[in-house]
C-alpha cells in the first residue's frame, strides 16, 4: 500500500481531527445545558446511521429501534447498579437473584448490551425478513411493543413500570463523541465495501441481486444485526447519560423521532442522517423560544408550550415538498465534493 | 452436454405452464428458447434460476442436480441470467452495478471491511480491475461513474449482461435481449453475443421473438406453446414445421 494520503483521507482525516478537537473543546469550555444538548446529539448520530443502515441503506423499512435500545439501555442499567442498589430499589417485586449478581464496568456494560440486541436480532431475523415490504413495517413494530409490555411486566428483572434509577452517570461527550465517531465510521466501512453495495442492490431489486448471487437474507440478517448492535450500544449511553429509564421513554414515538431524522437527512446517506440528528435533536432544543411568551414590539404572546413543534412540523413539511429525498437524497459528503470538481 | 432438463412440468394450481418437457444443451451451444406469448418461456427461466421449483422433472447441470437449490446458489454454480425487462440497480453507478456481480469472488469478511483488513483493499482492487476488463470488452467502460439508468437503452441492455458475466457464469440465459432495439442495434448484440460466446467460454439459452436475430444467431432451437414442446432442432427448420407456423399464425387446415 501507498503511503502518500490521498485528498480525500486528507477530508476525512481533517474532519475526525476537527470532531476531536471539539469534542475537548465543548467539554471543557461549554455549559452544563448545551453539553447534554451535545451528549444527545451525539447518541442519536449513533441511532440514526444506524437505523438508517437497515431502513436507509438495505431498504427494510422496519420500525424496530425502540425495541433495541430499550434491551440495550436495561442491560446497561442492570449491569451497572450494583447488587445494593438494585435491592434499594426493586418495590414491585423482589429480584432474581441473578439480576442481583450482574455487575460490570462500563465498556463491557456498553459491549453487552450491543451483543444481546444482536444476538435478539439474529434470532427475530429469520421470521422477520420471510416478508417484505409493509408487513415487515407491522412486525417490527410489534416487536417494540412486545419489548415494551415485557419490561413493563417482568418487575423481577426490570423493575416494572417504575423503572431503574440511579444508574452511574458515565456518559460524557468523550464516550458518545468518541462512540458515535467509530459509528460513524464503521457504517461507511460497510457502505463502501462489497457488502454495502449488496445492501443497496436489495434495496434497488431484490430479485435482481439474488441473480446476481447475492444472499438476501444473509446480507439483510448482517445490516440488521450491525444496526441492532449498535441501538443497543447507543441506548446503554442513553442509560448512562439520563441515570433513570423506564418503560415510557421507550414508546413507538422514540423510533418516530429517528424516522424523521433519517428521512429528513435523506434515506440511505449516513451523512444525511448526521445532519438530521443535528437539525432535529440540536433545532428542537433551539427553538425552545417560541414556547416562551414573545415580544413582537407592538405585540405580545402569551406562552406557547408546544408552539415550536408547530414550527417544526412546518418546516418538516416544506423540505419533504422541496427536496423529496431528503436534504442529502442517496449521496454522501464525497459525492458533493465531487460535483464541486465538475 | 451442460444443461439437461428432463420431464420437467410446473403447475400453477390447475394451470400447466410447462409440461413433460425434456432438451438438452451442448457445451458452447446457442440455443434458442422460442414460442408465442404465454408459452412457458420465461417460467422455464424460472425454473432453471431456482425462482420456480419445478413440480416434476429434474434439471442437471454439468451432472449435478439443481432441483431444490436456492437462486443464489445456483448463480453461483455458473448459472446467470438476464431479465425481460431491464432490472439494473437504479441508485448506482455502471462500474457498481458489475461489481454486484463479484459479490460472492470477493473474499474478505464482514469485520475485515468494517476493519478495514489489508485482504480488503487487495480484493477491492482485484474485482474492480477484472469488472472494468469486462465493461473494456463491451466498450462501456467510459460510462462507469455515470448512473446506469441514465445510460441509452442499449447501453443498459449491454450493462446487464455484462454485470450477468462478472458472476463468472459457464452459462447465460438471456430473456429477449433484442427486445427495444433497432435492427442496427439488433444487429450489433447478435455479433457481440456470439463473440462474448467465444472469448468467455459460454453456453447460452435464448429466449426471442425476433426469428431473424434467432436465425442468425442460434444453433439449436426450441418451439414452446401452451407449455408443450412442439419443436426442436435447427431454427430454418423450425419456420417451415407446420406445427410451428399454426401455433404462432393459427391452424388453416384442419378444422373440419
Amino acid at each position: 500500500m501507498s503511503i502518500i494520503i490521498r485528498k480525500d483521507q486528507w477530508i476525512n482525516l481533517a474532519i475526525i481531527a476537527s470532531t476531536l478537537w471539539f469534542i475537548w473543546f465543548a467539554s471543557s469550555h461549554f455549559d452544563e445545558y448545551t453539553v447534554r444538548i451535545l451528549n444527545n446529539i451525539a447518541i442519536f448520530t449513533i441511532l440514526a446511521v444506524s437505523y438508517n443502515l437497515i431502513n436507509g441503506v438495505t431498504g427494510q423499512f422496519s420500525l424496530e429501534p425502540n425495541g433495541f435500545v430499550a434491551i440495550g439501555a436495561y442491560v446497561t442499567a442492570l449491569l451497572l447498579l450494583d447488587g445494593d442498589a438494585k435491592s434499594y430499589q426493586f418495590d414491585i417485586e423482589d429480584p432474581y437473584p441473578w439480576v442481583l449478581a450482574l455487575h460490570a464496568n462500563f465498556i463491557w456494560a456498553l459491549f453487552f448490551a450491543g451483543l444481546f440486541s444482536a444476538l435478539l436480532a439474529l434470532t427475530l431475523s429469520f421470521p422477520v425478513f420471510r416478508v417484505r415490504g409493509d408487513y415487515l413495517a407491522i412486525v417490527t413494530l410489534g416487536f417494540g411493543f412486545i419489548i415494551r409490555i415485557l419490561a413493563i411486566n417482568n418487575p423481577e428483572i426490570t423493575n416494572g413500570s417504575l423503572g431503574l434509577n440511579d444508574i452511574p452517570e458515565f456518559s460524557n461527550l468523550y464516550w458518545t463523541g468518541g462512540i458515535a465517531l467509530l459509528a460513524v465510521w464503521g457504517i461507511l466501512n460497510i457502505v463502501n465495501s462489497k457488502f454495502g453495495r449488496a445492501m443497496k442492490a436489495v434495496r434497488d431489486d431484490e430479485d435482481a441481486a439474488i441473480a446476481m448471487g447475492v444472499n438476501t437474507f444473509k446480507i439483510k440478517t448482517f445490516a440488521f444485526c450491525t444496526s441492532a448492535f449498535l441501538e443497543g450500544v447507543g441506548g446503554g449511553l442513553l442509560a448512562a447519560l439520563l441515570t433513570s429509564i423506564s418503560p415510557d421513554l421507550f414508546t413507538f414515538f422514540f423510533t418516530f423521532q429517528l424516522l424523521i431524522i433519517i428521512v429528513l437527512g435523506g434515506l440511505g446517506s449516513t451523512t444525511g442522517a448526521v445532519i438530521g440528528t443535528v437539525l432535529v435533536i440540536g433545532g428542537a432544543e433551539w427553538m425552545r423560544f417560541l414556547d416562551e411568551p414573545m415580544n413582537f414590539g407592538f405585540f405580545e404572546t402569551p406562552a406557547l408550550p408546544g408552539m415550536r413543534m408547530v414550527v417544526f412540523s412546518v418546516i418538516l413539511i416544506f423540505v419533504m415538498l422541496f427536496a423529496r429525498e431528503g436534504i442529502m437524497g442517496k449521496r454522501e459528503l464525497k459525492d458533493l465534493f465531487k460535483k464541486a470538481k465538475k | 452436454m451442460i444443461l439437461e432438463l428432463k420431464n420437467v412440468t410446473k403447475k400453477f394450481g390447475g394451470v400447466t405452464a410447462i409440461k413433460d418437457t425434456t432438451f438438452r444443451v451442448n457445451s458452447k451451444e446457442i440455443y434458442g428458447l422460442i414460442g408465442p406469448n404465454g408459452a412457458g418461456k420465461t417460467t422455464m427461466f424460472n425454473i432453471i434460476t431456482g425462482n420456480y421449483e419445478a413440480t416434476e422433472g429434474d434439471i442437471i447441470f454439468r451432472k449435478e442436480p439443481l432441483n431444490g437449490l436456492k437462486p443464489h446458489a445456483i448463480v453461483r454454480r455458473g448459472i446467470a441470467r438476464t431479465f425481460q425487462n431491464i432490472r439494473l440497480f437504479k441508485s448506482m453507478s455502471v462500474m457498481d452495478n458489475v461489481l454486484i456481480g463479484f459479490d460472492f469472488q470477493a473474499k474478505y469478511t464482514y469485520f475485515e471491511s468494517i476493519l478495514r483488513f489489508p485482504r480488503f483493499f487487495g480484493e477491492e482492487k482485484r474485482i474492480k480491475k477484472r469488472a472494468m476488463e469486462i465493461l473494456e470488452y463491451f466498450k462501456i467502460a467510459e460510462f462507469s461513474e455515470q448512473k446506469a439508468t441514465d445510460l441509452s437503452y442499449g447501453q443498459q441492455r449491454k450493462v446487464e449482461i455484462a454485470r450477468a458475466l462478472a458472476t463468472n457464469p459457464v452459462m447465460l440465459l438471456l430473456d429477449e435481449p433484442a427486445a427495444g432495439m433497432n435492427p442496427s442495434e439488433t444487429e450489433e448484440l447478435a455479433n457481440l453475443i456470439k463473440s462474448a460466446r467465444d472469448d468467455f467460454d459460454l453456453t447460452i439459452l435464448l429466449i426471442e421473438h425476433d426469428m431473424k436475430f434467432v436465425n442468425q444467431l442460434c444453433d439449436k432451437v426450441l418451439v414452446l406453446d401452451y407449455g408443450k414442446t412442439i419443436f426442436e432442432g435447427k431454427p430454418a427448420d423450425a419456420i417451415r414445421d407446420k406445427e410451428v407456423v399454426a401455433a404462432y399464425l393459427g391452424d388453416f387446415v384442419s378444422h373440419d
